[in-house]
């Protein structure tokens, strides 16, 4: 028991976050991150069935997803996307914080982020309560009579494949949502740490890792943006 | 070998181990100990083995004869789908990660712990979660697609409970998830001083491999089984062709998991085996350095063969070729891997304890399970024999006669170390030598009915009585098995009150777990370790044991 | 066919037999030979690279012949003979169901005769089914929502079990049958028992009482393509791709008209999804097929997107 139990008994004494089975703070956090990431490897697969799925729907039915996307309003989209980078920088800048030991400078950066999340959600709320209103929500309610603008030429659609549009739509920014939602619950959870004193220049793992996963969600975001929104718009 | 008992009353005053490390329930139910979770993991998933083995029963009793006579087709139906998904997910996924990995994986590279013992335990949590779902679904109506749910009789045609089973299977793939994510960052982060990626043992290389195979495939799986729950609840049409979707899409997503879920399940047993084959000839392994990096190339290319599954299903023909050609890449390194123990045992010192008596039915059986693979990946027959009993012959070979003999091989050869006790050899020699016959019984004939034509998942065979007597040789073989798995079951309980206690090193086997004591203390180690040998120093230990003898004698 | 592939089958049984027996004998040797024994110590190998590569090469060597012999077997059964008669199938919980071009129809049981090319086109109408004949030694899933093929020549008369091998639901294994091979002279007379309404014949009447016949013209330009000569050639579509013309796009184009329209065209067709049923889909797209063969004198250049370039207001002719 002699040797480790020592080193233990000094690790203890450096720092209280150290857990009995890491030798020192530096495995324990290295150990984090390399099991943030790969968790994060995880995310990207299983978001990557929904983007096969669109790959495969694309190739087949380019016009009616086309068409699907047009209806979309962009604006929303890109404010959203803005929305989402912002969020991104204020994560950067409370770790920031933190690493520097200015623990209100978190908070506020940490309650921006959360804020800048709701923001999002908000707008998406807005798109889907006004593809509600269109009839273009799958289901038994779906009605789609438009067509797709090519350059000004109009393309007859297959409204069932447009619906395939709509289904994946649904599916993969609600599946991004309710990761935002995680993300914005995970954010004010380590807000509310840090004003509990939980964190500080020698210890914010938590913090960095929960950025890593804030910035995964923004970069599916920037991926769906423009798979989804910006099919053929060439105005 | 010599007798490894010490006699009671010689035992010198007994530290802490794991076990005896605090008696309450809580003490079991909110332990991070990996060790614990480890027992937790083996009692649920034993559980969760005979469930499956119950409704197998079902299956062969109803095929003894040609007619549907034992159970309604419907019940059939829900018989063999929940014996695929037990099997499959609450079973064969978890069983040598969760049981024997989780408990070795920190003590074989001379750590205390998992790099994440919390999520360790909500690994567990889940898996009893996902299996107390599957439960209620079982006990209130079941599900009948075949464990394999394919759209669109899964997405629009069946009545069942698709979505609770679903879901039960989704939340067991977050167990495995996160298992796999921990034993990574494990063996990233927390090997001893000196021990080297060359210096770990085959068995760990194994667990690594499969983790890398659990992070990137399950996710998949978890996608396909929420579009299909939403295809369901909100009549959308991603995989329905009315509604424009395809029903390929599923397959495909479908088998992206589903055949590198396989490797899941063997690496780990061929990791075991290669510490057995090791142990029991007393030698390194003949090729380590091929037989370690085999484990990752079966993780890798096992990624790019999926579509063997669908060569009849209306994929095209040149997709075909391709999928059948990389097929035969993946047999590759499991060859290697068998000729290589193989050759391990030439010039050995071996011993045919039980542990050993498995390892040599793994070889024989997995060596044509595989060999039957090869069947499959082959296009001209894969025509004829797919979705025949051939097939489910196959699975069974390497699944049962794979997967099952490395598990109860590893049981045995560890079962000193994580209980403290001996097993009884008489027993457990019996037990595998009717596991090895009663296995070749059931299964042998599948191949030939395959052949013959017998379709899977038929509950009737009227109409072809010739396919009976097959089916009766197949059910009394299942009848010999049981009674093989039974056993085990009933000698390990039996050897924690009346085993004779165990030492160290029992086997006088190399490996860090070898260096403490059985049972381990809780931190594992007194001393964390300073590894300067390689694996399996035979030369040395043998050595350092002439020396001790010498001085001794 | 089903020579060959007993004869592939056996060339696999026995290199496996082989390769098993050595792997067999091997461990058992070496197991016997070198038991454990008092002053026997085991003697350290590192391995051999030489034997690592011999063993990988030389079995992924015998594994290419395997392949390469199952590949061109595999394209041999996938590719049909030009001139193989057709037989259209329509599967369904728990039934199949067979309709000859002559217009003979049969449930469970289908008649052919010996030493003919037969062609399968399969769909399905609901789930995915699996016709096989494992006497032929040949299976193929049938999909839901587009044909696949199956071909096969028998060789010897007889009967044959038919069997469904893609779990379908409650009586999957009860959707069974026969294939019953008969000598020729018995086929004809077989034939002439039952409904003699040849399917493409049954399709032109349907093509004329559904309407069709109003805008996809023969004589004149219509609204929509005129379908002589057209089957089995590519043609170009509205929003820029080339399809060929074959049994899937025609059952599409009548169950989704506005999927891939024809380039110059308007999407003014109606839907029949849910208006028609499968056997009069399969009569439609028979008789659509039997337009394929350009009748005499008809008006109109070939469509070859190719060479002709489509602007957006040029009006190309289906041929």
């Amino acid at each position: 028991m002699a040797d480790s139990h020592a080193t233990a008994v000094e690790a203890v004494a450096a720092n209280p976050e150290l857990r009995h089975h890491f030798a020192d703070m530096e495995q324990q956090k290295n150990a984090a991150s390399l099991g943030m990431w790969l968790f994060l490897v995880t995310e990207i697969m299983f978001f990557g069935g929904l983007f096969c799925a669109y790959l495969v729907y694309r190739s087949m039915h380019f016009a009616a997803l086309a068409a699907g996307s047009q209806t979309l309003d962009i604006k929303w989209g890109a404010i959203n996307t803005a929305v989402l980078i912002v969020s991104s920088v204020t994560v950067v800048l409370a770790i920031n914080a933190i690493q520097n030991g200015k623990a209100k400078t978190t908070i506020a950066y940490l309650a921006i982020t959360v804020v800048l999340g709701f923001v999002f959600l908000g707008i998406k709320a807005i798109e889907y309560t006004n593809k509600f209103e269109e009839n273009h929500v799958p289901g038994p309610h779906f009605h789609f009579t438009g067509t797709f603008d090519d350059n000004g030429k109009e393309i007859a659609v297959d409204p069932h494949h447009v619906e395939l549009f709509f289904s994946l739509y649904f599916a993969m920014t609600g599946m991004h949502a309710l990761h935002m939602i995680i993300g914005i619950g995970i954010m004010s959870t380590l807000a509310v740490m840090t004003w509990r004193g939980r964190f500080s220049a020698q210890y914010y793992t938590p913090i960095e890792n929960a950025g890593l996963y804030w910035h995964l969600v923004d970069i599916i975001w920037i991926y769906l943006f423009p798979l989804l929104y910006l099919i053929s718009r060439h105005q | 070998m010599a007798s490894a008992a010490i006699p009671a009353n010689q035992i010198p005053e007994t530290k802490t181990n794991y076990l005896t490390n605090g008696y309450s329930v809580k003490s079991w139910l909110l332990t991070t100990d990996h060790k614990r979770i480890a027992v937790l993991y083996l009692i649920s998933i034993t559980a969760f083995f005979f469930l499956g083995g119950f409704f197998a029963m079902l299956i062969r009793l109803e095929l003894l004869t040609p007619a549907s006579d034992l159970m309604h087709a419907d019940t059939y139906n829900k018989a063999f789908t929940m014996h695929g998904m037990i099997m499959v997910f609450f079973f064969l996924i978890p069983v040598v990660p969760a049981t024997l990995g989780n408990f070795l994986v920190p003590i074989m590279i001379g750590a205390k712990d998992l790099a994440f013992p919390r999520i360790n335990l909500l690994s567990w949590y889940l898996y009893i979660l996902g299996g107390g779902l599957i439960l209620h679904c079982m006990l209130t109506g079941g599900v009948d697609t075949g464990w394999t749910f394919y759209s669109p009789y899964s997405t629009a045609f069946t009545n069942t409970k698709i979505i609770e089973a679903g879901l039960a299977a989704f939340v067991a793939g977050f167990s495995s998830i996160f298992t796999g994510l921990n034993f990574i960052v494990t063996i990233h982060r927390m090997r001893a001083p000196g021990l080297t990626w060359a210096r770990l043992p085959l068995f760990i290389w194994a667990q690594y491999a499969t983790s890398i195979i659990m992070i990137l495939g399950t996710p998949v799986v978890a996608i396909t089984i929420v579009l299909v729950a939403v295809e369901r609840l909100f009549h959308l049409g991603i995989f329905d062709p009315r509604l424009g979707g395809d029903p390929l899409l599923f397959q495909h997503l479908f088998w992206f998991y589903s055949h590198p879920a396989v490797y899941i399940m063997i690496l780990p047993s061929m990791g075991v085996i290669s510490e057995l084959i090791t142990a029991f000839s007393r030698k390194r392994v003949f090729g380590y350095r091929f037989v370690a990096l085999s484990s990752i190339a079966i993780a890798v290319i096992g990624f790019l063969v999926w579509a063997h599954h669908m060569f009849v299903a209306g994929i095209s023909l040149y997709a075909a070729m391709i999928f059948s050609f990389l097929t035969f890449f993946v047999g590759v390194p499991s060859a290697i891997k068998v000729f290589n123990w193989t050759a391990t045992l030439y010039k050995g010192s071996i011993s045919y304890a039980t542990p050993m008596l498995y390892a040599f039915g793994f070889i024989g059986l997995f060596t044509i399970g595989g060999l039957t693979g090869l069947f499959l990946a082959t296009l001209g027959i894969d025509v004829h024999v797919t979705d025949t009993y051939f097939v489910v012959a196959h699975f069974h070979y390497v699944m049962v006669g794979g997967v099952v003999m490395g598990f109860l091989g590893g049981m045995h050869f560890w079962w000193p170390k994580i209980s403290g006790r001996l097993y009884p050899e008489g027993w457990a020699k019996l037990s595998a030598l009717l596991v090895f016959v009663g296995f070749n019984l059931t299964f042998f004939p599948q191949f030939i009915l395959g052949y013959l034509g017998m379709p899977r998942r038929y509950a009737d065979y009227s109409q072809m009585p010739e396919f009976q007597v097959l089916n009766v040789l197949s059910t009394a073989g299942a009848s010999v098995l049981a009674v093989g798995y039974l056993l085990p079951m009933i000698y390990f309980l039996w050897s924690l009150r009346y085993g004779p206690l165990a030492e160290a090193n029992p086997w006088a086997a190399a490996g860090l777990e070898w260096m403490t004591a059985s049972p381990p203390p809780t931190f594992n180690f007194d001393e964390t370790p300073v590894v300067t040998w390689e694996a399996y120093n035979y030369d040395e230990l043998d050595h350092l044991k002439e020396q001790k003898e010498v001085a001794v004698g | 066919m089903a020579g060959q592939v007993d004869a592939l089958y056996i060339y696999l049984v026995l290199v496996s037999t082989v390769m098993i027996t050595l792997i067999f004998l091997a461990v058992a040797v070496l197991a016997v030979r070198y038991r454990r024994s008092a002053g026997h110590k085991a003697e350290q190998i590192e391995g051999s690279t030489v034997l690592e590569i011999g063993w990988s090469v030389i079995p992924f060597g015998v594994m290419l012949t395997f392949f390469i012999w199952g590949a061109l077997l595999y394209f041999k059964e996938r590719t049909p003979p030009a001139d193989a008669t057709e037989v259209y199938v329509v599967a369904k919980q728990w039934m199949w169901k067979i309709e000859h071009m002559e217009g003979q129809r049969e449930i469970n049981e289908l008649h052919v005769p010996v030493g003919e090319n037969i062609k399968l086109v399969m769909t399905s109408q609901d789930v995915i089914h699996s016709f096989y004949v494992p006497a032929f030694r040949i299976k193929q899933d049938v999909l839901p929502g587009r044909y696949t093929t199956l071909w096969f020549k028998a060789t010897q008369p007889g009967t044959y079990h038919l069997f469904c091998a893609e779990y379908c639901g409650t009586s999957h294994s009860g959707m069974i049958g026969h294939i019953v091979v008969m000598e020729p002279q018995d086929y004809a007379q077989w034939m002439t028992g039952g409904p003699s309404v040849p399917l493409p014949e049954a399709g032109k009447q349907l093509f004329s009482t559904l309407g069709c016949s109003t805008c996809h013209r023969f004589d004149i330009q219509g609204r929509g393509p005129n379908l002589q000569g057209a089957f089995g050639k590519p043609v170009l579509l509205e929003d820029g791709r080339t399809v060929m013309v074959d049994d899937n796009y025609v059952r599409e184009s009548i169950l989704n008209p506005t999927a891939k329209i024809v380039n110059g065209f308007k999407p003014v067709m109606p839907t029949f999804q849910g208006l028609i049923t499968d056997e009069q889909l399969n009569a439609l797209v028979a008789y659509v097929k039997s337009l394929g063969q350009p009748a005499a004198g008809t008006a109109g250049a070939q469509n070859q997107p190719a060479t002709s370039p489509a602007g957006p207001t040029q009006k190309t002719q289906v041929q």
